[in-house]
């Protein structure tokens, strides 16, 4: 057993410095696009291989709706002017009301639910836990019960057979509480949904407090999600650029991109 | 018995039921079998000629169904497809799995989703869309049923009761999941105990079915290929390029040298993190909590490397049909090597203490076993199949992208318990690692990409993913667009004899054989 104890006193201090200072190490975040003015056929290309409409042209604009976005780089490859693309992870936005109140800041107890989400979501759910995040160090835990949860985390785009499961969670939960959806399956249905077997998103089911795009978005951008819910960290825009007001996510014509 | 003997042999023992053809170039022979000998011929390729089962495809065209029956064999075997037509109106096949029962869950899927009886099967029903949510007769696979439409009358099985398993006296049913304490994928299993010892499991899946195959149909191939990609997001290059290896073979494409060589080097980082991830996941199952921490790590390292060198850290973006989206830096790829080695060194430091560590150890030997028999029967697939003695990787037996060409092992063992699986996944990491190197020497500067022509026609494609073998067929038609996509993950094979690992064992080794097993519960459910 010794030899187990003197290898992690002598690996040291990994975790990141997040969210005193900023973390710079390579590979931390996929990114996000920026929205930005463009020409309008250059416009209208990027628009047209966006495969889940987060592309929109409003006001001379290019703009980027982030609960669609997934990843797919198709604005950024193979394009003659490629998209701008910010490598930030303090993504996540909230609703208003989503700051669980002041014996909540230092503490809070976490139930993480899987509505279907592809692993890639609850992996990086999972990397929170790992010596380089290390989520306790900023007082929060992950509970086994929904009846001592504070925030219920869900990943995926809530599947048919999950729907009772969520909602049940949800019930079981004590006042007050705030749910967080964690990715763009979770905030729209991504790539899977609306379908006969996906609802769509998580806020077609339960209400959502603090919303995390990307996908999957990078354990820092998941953090800054709990933040955000604990009061301490300012919330970020859905869209970009962030003058533009969201507009609900509305379900994708039939026969269009999944 | 090879590919070149078979067509003599079939025509020998059925001439008149049968009707071979031989596809030479892709070594795949396509027999055309009556139903009368359906049963017999893939019981003689399954028990007898020493062919493994790698699944069942269903079409629905105008007129009839096509049934493909798909088996591969070692290198010089190559592979078998046993086709059956039936009319549409006639719904009744026989059932192979009295011979074959890997085919098992292929069958209860298929009668699940297109509403086909297999006469002989000793279960059928209550498989991928619940009973308990779910009438009968939905059949969401057929042509008719629209994707994007919820089912508006939904009445489920008036007669639907949670399934009874409990057979001893003083039995009781302990029921876990689907909202779990942890970080966990939703499943939910049943297990029998007597206080101690788990009697009977019965895991519960399909909470996370969305349809990928489903809603795959009338989209561009391009597009689907997001959905290869995200519907198990942990092997997701593993599936994107097992798509992409279909889609070339239906045109065919001939794909530039470079991107066959970075496709190798990027699977192989793909599989080392997995390997890492999951064997963070065995420490962390153990409570050894030193060991987890490094591990996870290693595996966080690895993920920034991926992210790094790709944009991404599960490596989403990086496939197109025809090669890669974008060319790869020398020296990026370089650098990420050297990483991977760095991470290797320091997990080969780690499996030396863990293997004296005797807490650890007694926790995971003779735990979760199971034996060669069952796993070949069961049609098991990956490092679980190869820690039973069952040899079989697609990256020999049926070599894909250039992996003939290079020098690996792949490691065996025969105790078939949690501490061979362990070992196996250690001596795994090592070999990709190996192979990454040798695809960086063997790359050189050019293109990585070719337009793909699109042609009408269908292909299987293969890849050997992290957890084990994964098949996807894909028929295109004249624009391009897909009309039936059909995937047989790994963990649909594994989860399938996962019942096997866990019964007559102690309550408590129940978490640790799961972590042993490293099934995916997103890949398994798509």
């Amino acid at each position: 057993m010794f030899q187990w104890v003197s290898r992690g006193v002598r690996t040291g201090i990994k975790t990141t410095a997040y969210p005193a200072k900023p973390e710079t190490a390579a590979g931390v975040s996929p990114g996000l696009p920026i929205g930005e003015t463009y020409k309008e056929d250059e416009s209208e290309s990027l628009i047209a291989r966006c495969p889940t409409q987060a592309l929109s042209q409003g006001d001379g604009q290019t703009a980027v709706d982030y609960r669609r976005c997934v990843h797919c780089y198709r604005c950024e490859r193979q394009v003659a002017r490629p998209i701008d693309w910010s490598n930030g992870y303090e993504w996540a936005s909230a609703n208003g009301n989503h700051v669980l109140g002041k014996p909540f800041t230092r503490s809070i107890h976490v139930l993480v639910v899987d509505a279907g989400d592809c692993g890639a979501c609850l992996h990086e759910v999972k990397q929170l836990n790992n010596p380089y995040y290390n989520m306790h160090r900023l007082g929060f835990f992950v509970t086994p019960t929904p009846r001592h949860a504070d925030i219920l985390l869900v990943v995926g785009p809530v599947t048919d057979h999950l729907r009772i499961a969520l909602e049940k969670t949800y019930q079981a939960m004590p006042k007050p509480k705030r749910v967080i959806a964690v990715g763009a399956c979770a905030l729209s249905g991504g790539v899977f949904g609306p379908s006969f077997v996906s609802e769509g998103g998580v806020a077609k089911v339960i209400p959502v407090d603090v919303e995390i795009p990307g996908q999957p978005p990078p354990p820092l951008a998941i953090l800054h999600g709990l933040l955000v819910a604990a009061g301490r960290r300012a919330a970020a825009s859905l869209v970009s650029p962030a003058s533009i007001t969201p507009s609900p996510v509305a379900p994708l014509p039939e026969g269009g991109a999944p | 018995m090879n590919v070149a003997e078979l067509p003599h042999e079939i025509s020998r023992r059925w001439p008149s039921q049968t009707r071979c053809q031989i596809d030479a170039k892709k070594s795949v022979l396509e027999v055309h079998s009556s139903p009368a000998v359906l049963a017999e011929l893939c019981a003689r390729l399954f028990l007898e000629w020493g062919f493994s089962f790698a699944g069942l495809i269903v079409e629905e065209n105008e007129t009839e169904w096509q049934l493909r029956y798909c088996f591969y064999g070692d290198h010089s075997a190559g592979q078998v497809h046993v086709l059956l037509s039936k009319p549409l109106g006639e719904r009744t096949i026989p059932s192979i799995v009295k011979f074959v029962h890997a085919a098992d869950w292929h069958e209860r899927e298929a009668e699940d989703m297109f509403g086909l009886g297999f006469e002989g099967h000793p279960f059928l029903g209550d498989f991928i869309l619940h009973d308990d949510a779910w009438q009968e007769g939905v059949e969401p696979m057929r042509r008719k049923f629209s994707a994007q439409t919820p089912v508006a009358d939904r009445r489920p099985h008036p007669d639907w009761r949670p399934r009874r398993i409990v057979q001893e006296e003083g039995a009781f049913i302990m029921p876990i999941g689907p909202v779990f304490s942890g970080v966990a994928e939703s499943v939910h299993f049943q297990l029998e105990t007597v206080g101690e010892d788990v009697i009977s499991c019965a895991p519960r899946l399909f909470y996370k079915y969305r349809g990928v195959e489903k809603i795959a149909e009338n989209r561009s191939a391009e597009d689907v290929l997001l959905l290869a990609e995200r519907f198990s997001a942990t092997t997701a290059f593993a599936h994107g390029l097992a798509f992409c290896a279909a889609v070339e073979s239906i045109v065919p494409a001939e794909i530039p040298d470079r991107a066959q060589w970075l496709r190798i080097f990027i699977a192989e980082l793909e599989r080392f993190r997995h390997h890492v991830g999951a064997i963070e996941g065995i420490c962390e199952s153990t409570a050894l909590v030193v060991a987890a921490n490094q591990t996870g790590m290693l595996e966080e390292e690895l993920l920034r490397v991926s992210g790094a060198l790709t944009g991404h850290r599960y490596l989403f973006g990086m496939l197109i049909p025809g090669g890669l989206a974008k060319d790869l830096n020398e020296s990026a790829c370089i650098s990420a090597l050297q990483e991977c080695q760095d991470v290797l060194q320091r997990l080969n430091k780690l499996e030396r203490m863990l293997r004296f560590s005797s807490s650890f150890l007694d926790r995971l030997e003779e735990v979760g076993f199971i034996p060669e028999r069952n796993a070949t029967a069961y049609g098991l697939v990956g490092p679980i199949a190869r820690a039973s003695g069952v040899s079989r990787d697609l990256r020999k037996a049926q070599p894909y992208l250039g992996y003939e060409k290079l020098k690996f092992d792949v490691p065996i063992e025969h105790e078939g318990d949690g501490y061979a699986r362990l070992r196996i996944l250690f001596e795994e990491a090592r070999q990709s690692v190996t192979l990454m190197e040798q695809a960086l020497v063997a790359s050189r500067p050019g293109p990585v990409r070719t337009a793909v022509p699109l042609a009408a026609g269908a292909a299987l494609g293969w890849v050997e993913a992290p957890r084990g073998a994964t098949f996807h067929w894909v028929r295109l038609d004249e624009t391009g667009t897909v009309n039936r996509y059909r995937i047989a993950p790994p963990s649909f094979f594994n989860w399938h004899g996962f019942h096997l690992s866990v019964e007559n064992f102690a309550f408590q080794d129940f978490p640790i054989i799961l972590a042993t097993l490293d099934l995916s519960v997103a890949e398994n459910d798509r």
